[in-house]
């Protein structure tokens, strides 16, 4: 049984649950079904509720930074804002373009909002709190996150818009690009522990501080800006945010989009960005490792620590220009991130590690 | 093999366009992302200002430039009475004069704050927008304590200036432009040195000196070009040849020296400001004029400095109570012009920092 290690904490409640179950006289394969089923549906009920804390979070930020006060109607300091939103914006009236093209543009958001979540299977929010530990874990992460680009140009194409085929395009050569340095980045990590199973590297930066990967000179800390740029360009957000160039292309791929089918993009996004954070975290910064509070909770804080490095990066740098984006993304990332591969390669077959 | 044929495309930028600052439009010629031909339509904002003002008495048309180029209303005040003064023959009060050299210097300055922000924003950094209004929130305060209103002043008038300031407005003035002197090195240090900025706007869009003269650019963008001219010094109107200040001169062409360019006018400007605080006269802030004067048959050209470049007016008398033929010239139109003989070969993105730098204001354009 693999799904029986997946609890960690919350270890009592599916003992009871599968208890239950057995009880009931279900075979394996029914059982399965409801137990990741129930997995899912918490794992998809947080990441929502994440989500929209994201929204609302982002905006507080960026209203502090710009001298404003930001939502404040809506319970306490607006904390209830973007309930209040998805909520309008789920009974805004669904406008369709008559050009589009029909098929395309109703699955673009489907697409994009489960790409969001797929990542999710293999994050370990806590000690043993992993849907399911997968021995290829990252390269698994890494395959189905590149989902976003299929949706986003759908979204482009079916508009059928200039300014979001525009978006489109744009988004879709910008991610297949900064996938390479990303990549490689998280390649370091991988020699190094030996393994692709998300645990296991969580497992090898146990203990000390210094022994999370950020912290191993010189290696370490250079994969972490790498993979941080390199993020920032995966979640499409400023100074990288080419696709939704709002001055440029209005709003790029999701120009033609109203109501709830603009809303799964916009959560989509905020998913990316706790995507691209929660990753982070489980390489660099230890993951769930800490000591005296609950796992799960040094997990979250560590992922909005580096959340809010990236909302501090949107709220003060202008936009590259799209072929800037390029040129720094293959004559300057890709090098970087090689010669570090290299680097940390060579410090791993002459033992120079701890 | 033969090579890959690609279609070019139009695409309409604007006239609701998030940076196109008002209703312009811009039929862009596209190939993939790259401007092949740049056409501007202009006209959705005309409203026949100078048909118009041949149908209202000289005083009344001063309400009416306000809408000539709103963001710097006292301007186009101050452009509108210096032609009708010089028809009639009015002589203005020292202290009118002074205050009008105040009140135009701080609009220039809210101007080039609205640059910063919205330069700033449409290169992708929302907060200096943000920071640039906060500033201008100030000015506009000392505008609404003088004459009542915060964007159409309606302030200069024919012979002078409607009211003189209250009180408290010479302190708070005082204190206004030393915020300001402070925090502009805030601005600097958030934008000149960003790597990312520089990137969006060194050697992007550089217009020639030659192609400014052509087209007949003025003001910050002919001065960002190299072109050492400003009617503040080469034509002193109002009390402008009694103060000492620079005019700043950049030699790149490109946007980031029509920005840093801007960034230096804030600075000379709060110098003129302080000097004519210091020398504020007392006395009449206005001239006896009569509602309905007749000024005799002729014709004139006034000029001044505005934000945006040369404005001016030309007006024809006949001797009744109305003008006859009233001709306006805003630098915005000539700087519009200008954008598709230098503007091309570029991608969009850079369109939209070439367009943002430029500080083009719509009615101005239409009138």
């Amino acid at each position: 049984m693999t799904w029986t290690i997946a609890f960690g904490e919350l270890h009592g409640i599916f003992t009871w649950l599968h208890g239950l179950l057995v009880d009931t006289g279900l075979g394996q394969p029914w059982l399965n079904i409801v137990v990741y089923g129930a997995l899912g549906g918490m794992v998809f009920g947080v990441l929502c509720l994440l989500a929209l804390f994201l929204v609302w979070w982002e905006r507080k930020i960026s209203a502090h930074i710009q001298q404003r006060f930001g939502p404040m109607r809506h319970g306490w300091h607006g904390w209830y804002q973007t309930v209040a939103d998805a909520v309008k914006l789920l009974q805004k009236e669904d406008i369709l373009v008559t050009t589009r093209d029909r098929v395309v543009f109703f699955w673009a958001p489907v697409i994009c909002f489960v790409a969001a979540f797929l990542a999710y299977v293999c994050i370990p929010f806590g000690d043993g709190l992993i849907v399911a530990d997968l021995n290829i874990g990252i390269l698994y992460i890494m395959a189905v996150t590149t989902f976003t680009v299929i949706s986003l140009l759908m979204a482009g194409w079916g508009s059928n818009n200039k300014y979001a085929l525009l978006g489109g395009m744009r988004s879709a050569a910008q991610i297949v690009s900064y996938e390479v340095p990303m990549v490689a980045s998280i390649l370091v990590i991988v020699i190094f522990v030996g393994s692709l199973s998300m645990v296991d590297i969580v497992k090898a930066q146990s203990g000390l501080v210094f022994n999370w990967f950020i912290f191993r000179v010189p290696f370490g800390p250079i994969a972490f800006v790498t993979y941080i740029i390199a993020g920032t360009a995966e979640a499409n957000r400023t100074p990288f945010d080419i696709p939704e160039a709002e001055q440029e292309l209005v709003a790029g791929y999701n120009v033609e989009y109203s109501g709830m089918k603009f809303a799964m993009f916009f959560l989509a996004e905020f998913i990316n960005l706790f995507t691209v954070s929660a990753i982070a975290t489980t390489l660099f910064l230890g993951g769930w490792n800490g000591p005296i509070l609950p796992s799960w909770l040094w997990f979250l804080g560590k992922t909005l620590l580096v959340v809010l490095l990236l909302m501090l990066f949107r709220w003060t740098y202008p936009r590259l220009r799209v072929d800037q984006l390029m040129e720094f993304a293959w004559k300057f990332l890709v090098p970087v991130t090689f010669a570090n591969l290299i680097l940390g390669a060579w410090f791993k077959y002459a033992g120079w590690y701890w | 093999m033969s090579e890959l044929r690609t279609e070019e495309f139009i695409v309409n930028m604007g006239p609701h366009h998030p940076s196109t600052h008002g209703v312009c439009r811009l039929m862009l010629t596209m190939d993939g992302e790259k401007v092949v031909n740049i056409v501007p339509v202009i006209g959705y904002l005309h409203r026949s200002m100078e048909k118009m003002c041949e149908n209202r008495t000289y005083a009344q048309c001063i309400p009416l430039s306000d809408r000539f180029e709103y963001v710097t209303a006292m301007s186009c005040n101050q452009v509108f009475s210096m032609a009708a003064e010089r028809l009639a023959g009015i002589e203005v009060p020292e202290r009118a004069e002074y205050l009008r050299v105040i009140m135009l210097e701080l609009n220039r300055i809210a101007s080039h704050l609205i640059f910063y922000g919205v330069t700033a924003m449409d290169l992708g950094a929302l907060t200096p927008f943000l920071y640039g209004l906060r500033e201008r929130e100030a000015i506009i305060d000392l505008f609404e304590m003088t004459c009542g209103q915060r964007l159409t002043y309606n302030y200069i008038r024919i012979g002078g200036v409607s009211r003189d300031i209250p009180p408290q407005f010479v302190p708070q003035c005082r204190q206004t432009v030393k915020t300001i002197g402070d925090k502009l090195s805030d601005y600097e240090g958030l934008l000149n040195e960003n790597p990312i900025w520089l990137e969006r706007t060194k050697e992007i869009g550089y217009l020639s000196p030659g192609l400014a003269i052509a087209y007949g650019v003025s003001g910050p963008v002919a001065r960002a070009s190299g072109i050492d001219y400003d009617i503040r010094r080469d034509d002193p109107y109002s009390v402008y040849d009694r103060f000492d200040f620079n005019i700043p001169v950049r030699t790149g062409g490109d946007c980031y020296d029509r920005y840093l360019l801007r960034l230096d006018e804030i600075k000379e400007s709060l110098k003129i400001i302080s000097q004519a605080l210091d020398g504020l006269p007392d006395g009449p802030v206005m001239a006896k004029v009569s509602p309905n004067f007749k000024p005799p048959a002729g014709e004139v050209y006034a000029r001044v400095e505005n934000s945006r470049g040369e404005m001016g007016v030309y007006m024809q008398a006949d001797g009744s109570k109305k003008p006859v033929r009233v001709k306006m010239r805003g630098g915005s139109f000539n700087q519009l012009q200008a954008l598709p003989a230098f503007g091309t070969g570029v991608l969009i993105a850079d369109i939209v920092a070439i367009f943002a730098t430029l500080d083009i204001i719509m009615p101005e354009v239409d009138r």
